[in-house]
């Protein structure tokens, strides 16, 4: 099994964003990265004038880099970012299919934003060049077997650590949060490094806003499911970036795919780790996303 | 603008046919479609009988089959394509891309409509629906302002259609998991949003709590109406406030914004609501027939109340106007 590191979800202030990525090219033992703005284009200006330094420095790590393209692009300056990633030099991952409509032809990676439930869709996308699919968070485990047993040469990726991405909106629910328009939202997102935590009215988590998206208070933690899905055909396993020891959920996650560490001290080890939520894992057991399956 | 609205059940479609609607859309009684609710949808029979009751009036039926198939089980989607060509559905709208791809390679002159589930808000995620499945039409995703669908429009080679009254997402359609991630059932995988077997009303101290998948999404004092628990429209605490934080309980309308959606170039007008009762179905249809005849006429739209028709008596433009943002 190898390890991808998702893109960073969440609106971090540059120089911490750069940083985490300094500290995963040097000690963590993940595969691939995933750089880049997914959530809101707003943030990416901040980023422009250091992320060739965070590619050079992951690359130097030995980690494989991919570009994340825009969940959701509507304006013409998010339109074209998105069009200029085809020819840009570097593996991208889809994240709607303006992307796909620039890429389709050549390899390119598929995140998890977009909808591949079945073994004809899989075949549409591996026909389009699509060398890794990330699977929806909600698929169940019934849907990863047949989808595991149907690929040709495509790799399959399944959500395994960190807040569920949920929805995506043209409305900015963080600036709604704080009674400020959307084209004016001093860029209050920046204050909830791992989203802002929405409780239903008895006082129970649910949610997670980040900006546009929305997300399980949650964190999905997949651990006890990770030799079945090898056994499937799932050859790569997601971790979402959190503020959280990265690292150490990294170097965990390559324990257990190795043998070296039980799901039981996995869990041990996460819970420790001070995460943004409560652990969930309902999802690959055809429950709610929300629920804890033991 | 071709007025295309829902038809929930045979007598919803007659309803529709007679009230005024260009085109009606429809499903099948499974999880092919996305208002898989129990008591709604059509048999095959029932698809032919409708189909030919509204071309006996010139109406359009379009058959949606826009759920995303479920792994395994790909063949009762590919059914349910066969079943409205054989019908003779005048278009089938889609969302998965393997049951496109399917439906566009075994059925190349039946026509295809992209539903709004497919989420394809750019052009070039259109032209790429248009020149690879050979799509009609796309249903715009409801995030998109009129300035925006006006320059979809003059940059594509299809008809589009946009929502124009009823229930409104206000996450991007085809990708939002909130309902499975409180009850274990979606819109993408079931066809279903915050469905009602899930669903818990219970008097607690004064109040009345509304609650989805054991989630409270919402408390109503005694006395006061309460509302469907549909996820995004629930009140929920951030910061210690209680809030609408994603929307409130409301219905699009967008009979103010009709001449904008026509200079847009807009094909179609969709109206939501599959699960509505006919006397409902029957005053919203004639009310934009109405409407629509004024405006291809050059007569002003007149004003027109919707007041208990609407979510919570409330009414809202969307993502057609930029503010909503």
């Amino acid at each position: 099994m190898k390890l991808t590191l998702g893109p960073v979800l969440f609106n971090w202030p540059t120089p911490m964003w750069a940083d985490f990525y300094a500290r995963i090219a040097d000690e963590a033992p993940v595969d691939r990265v995933i750089v880049g703005e997914v959530v809101c284009s707003k943030r990416t200006p901040f980023r422009n004038d250091v992320i060739g330094e965070v590619i050079e420095r992951l690359e130097r790590g030995g980690k494989e880099v991919a570009l994340a393209a825009l969940a959701l692009p509507t304006l013409k300056r998010e339109i074209n970012e998105v069009a200029s990633l085809a020819g840009c030099g570097y593996l991208v991952e889809i994240n709607d299919v303006t992307a796909l409509a620039a890429l389709a032809g050549t390899p390119h990676l598929v995140g998890p934003l977009v909808n591949v439930y079945n073994e004809e869709t899989l075949a549409e996308f591996e026909s389009l060049g699509s060398t890794t699919i990330a699977l929806s968070p909600e698929l169940p485990l019934s849907s990863i077997a047949i989808l595991g047993a149907a690929k040709q040469q495509a790799d399959l990726e399944v959500f395994a650590f960190g807040r569920a991405p949920l929805a995506i909106s043209a409305r900015c629910y963080h600036a709604r949060a704080h009674g400020l328009p959307k084209d004016a939202c001093k860029y209050v997102c920046e204050q909830d490094l791992d989203g802002l935590d929405v409780d239903t009215l008895d006082g129970q988590s649910f949610l997670a806003v980040n900006g546009v998206q929305t997300m399980g208070f949650g964190v999905t933690v997949l651990a006890q499911e990770i030799p079945g899905l090898h056994e499937m055909g799932v050859s790569r396993l997601r971790l979402s970036p959190h503020t959280c020891d990265m690292v150490g959920v990294a170097k965990a996650y390559r324990e257990l795919a190795d043998g070296r560490l039980a799901s039981s001290e996995l869990i041990v080890k996460l819970e420790a780790m001070n995460l943004p939520g409560t652990i969930v894992n309902g999802y690959p057991h055809g429950k709610p996303g929300a629920v804890l399956v033991s | 603008m071709e007025l295309v609205c829902p038809a929930g059940t045979p007598s919803a479609l007659r309803t529709a046919v007679d009230a005024g609607a260009d085109a009606v859309y429809c499903g099948f009684r499974d999880e092919t479609n996305a208002r898989n609710f129990p008591g709604l949808n059509f048999t095959p029979d029932e698809l032919a009988q409708g189909v030919a009751y509204a071309h006996q009036r010139g109406t359009k039926v379009l058959v949606a089959i826009n759920t995303f198939a479920r792994a395994g089980d790909t063949q009762l989607w590919h059914r349910a394509v066969a079943q409205a060509v054989e019908a003779g559905a005048d278009a089938i709208i889609v969302a998965d891309l393997g049951v496109l791809g399917w439906a566009s390679r075994n059925y190349r002159d039946q026509r295809l409509h992209l539903s709004v589930q497919a989420a394809a808000a750019t052009p070039a995620a259109i032209r790429f629906y248009v020149e690879r499945y050979g799509v009609k039409r796309v249903v715009l995703p409801r995030v998109l302002t009129v300035e925006e669908i006006a320059a979809i429009v003059a940059d594509v080679p299809c008809e589009t259609e946009v929502f124009a009254f009823g229930g409104l997402c206000v996450m991007t359609e085809g990708r939002c998991l909130l309902s499975s991630y409180a009850t274990g059932e979606s819109p993408n995988m079931n066809g279903v949003c915050s469905p009602a077997a899930h669903v818990d009303y219970r008097q607690e101290a004064g109040s009345l709590a509304a609650r989805l998948g054991g989630f409270t999404i919402d408390r109503y004092p005694a006395g006061q109406p309460a509302a469907y628990p549909t996820l995004c429209k629930g009140t929920f605490m951030v910061e210690g406030k209680a809030a609408h934080i994603f929307e409130e309980p409301t219905s699009l309308n967008v009979l103010a914004i009709l001449p904008a959606l026509k200079a847009a170039g807009v094909s179609a007008l969709k109206i939501e609501g599959r699960q509505r009762g006919k006397a409902y179905l029957a005053a919203v249809v004639r009310q934009f027939r109405a409407a629509l005849d004024a405006l291809e006429t050059g007569r002003t739209v007149p004003e027109m109340a919707f007041g208990a028709l609407t979510e919570g008596g409330r009414e809202t433009t969307g993502a057609y106007r930029k503010t909503w943002r």
